[in-house]
């Protein structure tokens, strides 16, 4: 995936990643990392808490809340959006949303661990790690060293 | 943790994971106050109405703004402008508010128990800005969440609460949230002011202000609530200061680290001295910061609907 956003990012300068919590700032800060060795430089991460945008705040419990963290300004960047699963796109909305109030960037790309289908917005991803058909019934778990030990991606049926 | 409270009425009720919640979730509001566009659109469509029986001046403009930073349409409803002047009950009043599709209610009340009467018959959430000499609920949380700030903890420290404890509803629930979250909390002031009934709350009690401020990592200071006492309780304010007043001289009895705290709003030359105030342990206007983070903290998550907690995500 480091590769692919290299590839379609020749302004390597002016790339930056961000986050969605909690599952895609471990994947930005990796990404990071990865890119750094392609472009010789330093790549920023930044963090986004969607939750204060939802749309089913009246529909469920409240959400716990995470620190965002967004230290640069994205006005003018090319905003590469990273998350561990791309399901509804109803994160990826809020992400925007969300991102809007920070700035105007230039471009925002969205990179995913997981695609695992059924949107219900005109919603695509850029970068996919992986596509998983799945079922409604079935749920995606995204293990990731940083929080939980491993490194894995479990497909439950419920 | 999971919130689902519809109300906020008190602290005696919550559990420290929920006063916790809260307090993380505080975090993440503070951060929006810091960001060049300081609103979200978490209470988009909903009507916060501000229903204060009591006059108040900081904790309504903190909740007010709280609201609108929500993005929440917000209607200010105070006593003296208002049909209760006109012999409407309080119960009357509320339910109008409710007819204009009010999702929240925040209420100031001198009698104790006024929120928890309007959640009984509501659909909206109530949320408890102050009752009598009751509680303070949105109070004790901004203080929590400071000392948590300041000190990385509320577990162990020593929090000296140095006033009129009687009359004041910031100290009821102040005490209930740090020895629900493990504080050593000591009351101070004089002895008409602070009974020997606390004790029995796990209170350690003093009246002598040397002895009560020396091991504190925390002194808040209370205001005398002269509106509420109905007879005088001690003989003036001149010996009220020099008694416990907080001034340079006594600061320098305190472990160096000490935080000065005060609800507000301060009486310069009575419980607090000006170079106190204005020194650089005092976080009295951080607290007020706070006080609107937690308040948009509360009114998120009082908002909050029922159901699963993750509803599919991403």
């Amino acid at each position: 995936m480091a590769h692919e956003i290299a590839e379609r990012n020749p302004a390597s300068a002016n790339v930056v990643l961000v986050g969605i919590q909690r599952g895609g700032v471990h994947l930005a800060r990796r990404l990071s990392t990865l890119l750094k060795d392609v472009w010789g430089h330093d790549v920023t991460v930044g963090a986004l808490d969607v939750n204060m945008h939802r749309d089913d705040l009246n529909h469920r419990v409240p959400p716990q809340i995470h620190p965002t963290s967004i230290p640069f300004d994205v006005t003018e960047k090319n905003v590469i959006l990273v998350d561990d699963v791309l399901f509804s796109g109803r994160t990826t909305r809020a992400a925007m949303d969300a991102l809007n109030d920070f700035g105007r960037p230039r471009a925002i790309q969205l990179a995913v661990l997981v695609d695992r289908g059924h949107r219900e917005l005109p919603i695509k991803a850029d970068f996919v790690g992986k596509n998983v058909p799945t079922s409604l019934q079935e749920r995606i778990n995204v293990a990731l060293q940083e929080e939980d030990g491993e490194d894995a991606v479990h497909l439950e049926r419920q | 943790m999971i919130w689902n409270r519809k109300h906020l009425l008190d602290i005696q009720s919550l559990s420290a994971e929920e006063i916790l919640l809260v307090l993380d979730t505080a975090r993440g509001f503070k951060a929006v106050g810091e960001r060049a566009i300081k609103t979200v659109p978490a209470l988009r469509g909903k009507t916060v109405v501000n229903l204060f029986i009591e006059p108040s001046t900081r904790t309504r403009i903190s909740f007010e703004l709280a609201a609108q930073r929500l993005t929440a349409d917000v209607i200010n409803f105070t006593a003296e402008a208002s049909s209760l002047k006109k012999g409407e009950t309080l119960k009357d009043t509320a339910r109008n508010l409710e007819a204009l599709n009010a999702d929240i209610i925040i209420i100031r009340h001198s009698a104790t128990g006024a929120p928890h009467f309007l959640s009984r018959f509501l659909n909206a959430s109530v949320v408890n800005a102050g009752d009598g000499a009751h509680e303070h609920p949105t109070q004790a949380l901004l203080d929590l969440f400071t000392i948590r700030e300041k000190k990385g903890r509320i577990e162990g420290l020593n929090v000296t609460i140095l006033g009129d404890i009687l009359y004041s509803r910031v100290a009821r629930s102040n005490i209930w949230a740090l020895l629900k979250l493990g504080a050593k909390v000591t009351l101070c002031g004089p002895s008409t002011l602070v009974p020997r009934a606390f004790e029995s709350l796990g209170c350690r009690i003093t009246h002598d202000v040397r002895e009560a401020i020396e091991s504190a990592d925390i002194i808040n200071l209370l205001r005398i609530q002269h509106e509420r006492q109905r007879k005088t309780m001690f003989p003036s304010t001149g010996e009220y200061a020099s008694l416990f007043g907080l001034n340079r001289a006594r600061l320098g009895l305190t472990k160096p680290d000490v935080l000065i705290m005060h609800p507000g709003p301060i009486n310069r030359g009575v419980e607090i001295d000006s170079s106190v105030a204005d020194c650089n342990r005092s976080v009295i206007l951080e607290q007020v910061t706070n006080g609107l983070a937690v308040r948009m903290a509360v009114l998120f998550l009082v908002n909050g609907g029922k159901g699963p907690q993750e509803v599919h995500a991403s």
